[in-house]
């Protein structure tokens, strides 16, 4: 894509807004993927409409928004989910390096390598911790014993479990805890050497102790990835994100630096979502 | 949002506790009754149960000895056993439930992963649900009709295919049942990871689900062991020491069913030897599906 870097509005250090601390404004990146007049459709019910946004390069986009507003479903149209299922479509664009990730003959298996998904339940598989992480990259790679042990090293650490786990590599992992096996998940996700990584509510299921060790680690892992993360929660999406977006009854309300959207949103909608009139 | 909880009285007539005790009472009194009937059905059916049990244990210990596994059919009071229909029991059920369980997990996975919803998957699906509760001695003229008149006689090849037919739609089902029941997430977070569908089944969805397909498959052997139908029009049966699949071969229920009927006190008693035989294997097949099932919770 082009590289029309859009510059977030110059605004010092973290304000207050309707109760939620938002982080003090940084600039945003280059945009990694952008969507244009995306539509999409559950049969006949049409589920986004018109969508149009930029998700920057290596920093964190929230989408945040009521039940059913459309933002899980977007996040599912950027790795083709949606694709396993018969009668859903999209229509429009969204681009990641030239390539159109709705367009009917894209290369799913290298797209969704490209673009990995954390769940909102963790999915650990039936196998061993180390068998778990082995298996995507198998899907794409062929590495010696030696690279796939280094490489697992590497994913577990970077996902901030690798010491709780380093001596039990061949339990199963179904015995990890509910925050462990999310992080796991997300080691799996990373193991795959993504570029961008899709949260859907990764710690709705999780306690506390364990969200914060993810949104720790989310902030951790943009320095290499780009980020985008569904959220209910209005705390995580201002301690988190670094562009949030507000969507309502399947339409882009309002995207706009987390600073500038926790402080001064434009739209009335916005303000009362945030400040917790409905939703 | 605060509801009030200063409203007024509740509306009707004051709580009466005469009347409450007398509810109280016919709610005990049903109770009683139900629990009555509920007891008395579980006793007469474990009665029936227990007296088919005790009759068989003691016949079938009674006439179990060495030459039971030791000795092929012989005549009527020349110390026969029972070696030539164990061992065709054994070779036509394995080799019936070897045939019949791939073709069966093929078809569970096809209904469970390919074809949810579509009108042939549904087809596909009721005519293996019949071929489930069809009776068995119609999948051995079924047999007979095609095999075994074709080409020229009872073999024990007709017996495997027929048992195999038996197995088909047992595997189909607990493959499919145990499919439908891993979580879609399970399968997206395969996919997200850019695997190809038949990898995410194979190597994910059939691992999740193995447990629940392997009690599948010993149910289904446990009743393809005991089945006698299909045999009677296929492998016939073979009084002499054979393991030839061309030729007629014995089974344990078709030897059971022959000398039972008999009027030889010594065949007879052979055959409960042979009744006893299969109920246990039958009982062992089960105990191990759940011991399975279990342990991989």
């Amino acid at each position: 894509m082009s590289s029309t870097t859009e510059t977030g509005v110059a605004d010092t250090a973290s304000q207050s807004f309707g109760g939620v601390q938002a982080r003090s404004e940084v600039a945003l990146n280059a945009p990694r993927i952008a969507i244009k007049n995306l539509e999409f459709f559950y049969g006949d019910n049409r589920a986004l409409k018109g969508i149009d946004f930029l998700i920057p390069d290596r920093q964190v986009t929230g989408m945040i928004g009521p039940s059913g507003c459309g933002k899980s479903t977007l996040l599912r149209v950027l790795n083709r989910m949606y694709s396993l299922y018969p009668g859903q479509r999209a229509t429009g664009e969204a681009m990641i390096d030239g390539m159109n990730i709705v367009a009917p003959d894209a290369d799913l298996n290298a797209l969704r390598a490209k673009i990995g998904m954390v769940f909102q339940k963790p999915t650990p598989f039936p196998m061993t911790i180390y068998e778990n992480i082995a298996f995507g990259i198998r899907l794409h790679e062929k590495l010696s014993r030696a690279q796939m042990d280094e490489r697992i090293e590497w994913a577990l650490s970077r996902a901030a479990i690798w010491d709780e786990v380093k001596d039990r590599l061949d339990a199963s992992a179904l015995g990890l805890s509910g925050g462990q096996q999310q992080r796991l998940c997300i080691a799996r996700t990373i193991a795959v050497r993504p570029e961008v990584i899709l949260f859907d509510e990764p710690t709705s299921a999780l306690d506390p102790i364990s969200t914060l060790k993810i949104e720790e680690l989310i902030d951790e892992l943009k320095r290499d990835f780009t980020i985008v993360i569904v959220t209910h929660n209005m705390q995580q999406a201002a301690r988190c994100a670094d562009q949030v977006a507000f969507f309502y009854l399947g339409e882009l309300i309002e995207v706009a630096p987390a600073a500038q959207m926790f402080t001064a949103p434009k739209h009335p909608k916005t303000q009362e979502y945030i400040t917790g009139r409905f939703g | 949002m605060s509801i009030s909880l200063t409203a007024g009285a509740v509306p009707g007539p004051r709580k009466d506790p005469e009347v409450a005790a007398a509810l109280g009472r016919r709610r005990k009194r049903t109770n009683t009754i139900i629990r009555a009937l509920c007891v008395g059905a579980t006793l007469i059916g474990l009665a029936f149960l227990a007296s088919i049990l005790i009759t068989l244990t003691y016949r079938g210990f009674e006439a179990m000895s060495v030459r039971v596994f030791t000795n092929v059919t012989a005549p009527p009071g020349s110390e026969g056993g029972l070696l030539n229909a164990i061992v065709g029991s054994l070779i036509q059920a394995s080799l019936g439930t070897a045939i019949g369980t791939p073709i069966g997990m093929l078809v569970g996975t096809y209904l469970a992963e390919y074809a949810k919803g579509s009108k042939f998957g549904n087809l596909v699906r009721f005519v293996s649900d019949i071929l489930l509760s069809a009776p068995s001695i119609l999948v051995g003229l079924f047999v007979y009709q095609i095999l075994v008149l074709p080409f020229g006689g009872f073999s024990g090849w007709a017996g495997v295919v027929a048992l195999a037919i038996i197995v088909i739609p047992v595997v189909v089902r607990t493959t499919e049942d145990m499919l439908t029941l891993i979580p879609n997430t399970l399968r997206e977070a395969v996919i997200g990871l850019g695997s190809p569908k038949w990898k995410m089944i194979v190597l994910i969805c059939w691992k999740s689900a193995m447990s629940g397909i392997i009690t599948g498959i010993l149910l289904a052997v446990a009743r393809v062991a005991g089945e006698t139908a299909p045999l009677l029009f296929t492998s016939l049966g073979n009084n002499a020491w054979s393991t030839n699949l061309s030729a007629p071969m014995a089974s344990l229920p078709v030897t059971i069913y022959s000398m039972a009927g008999s009027p030889f006190e010594d065949w007879i008693a052979l055959a409960w030897a042979g009744a006893l035989l299969i109920t246990l294997s039958v009982l062992a097949l089960n105990v191990l599906a759940r011991s399975v099932l279990r342990t991989r919770k």
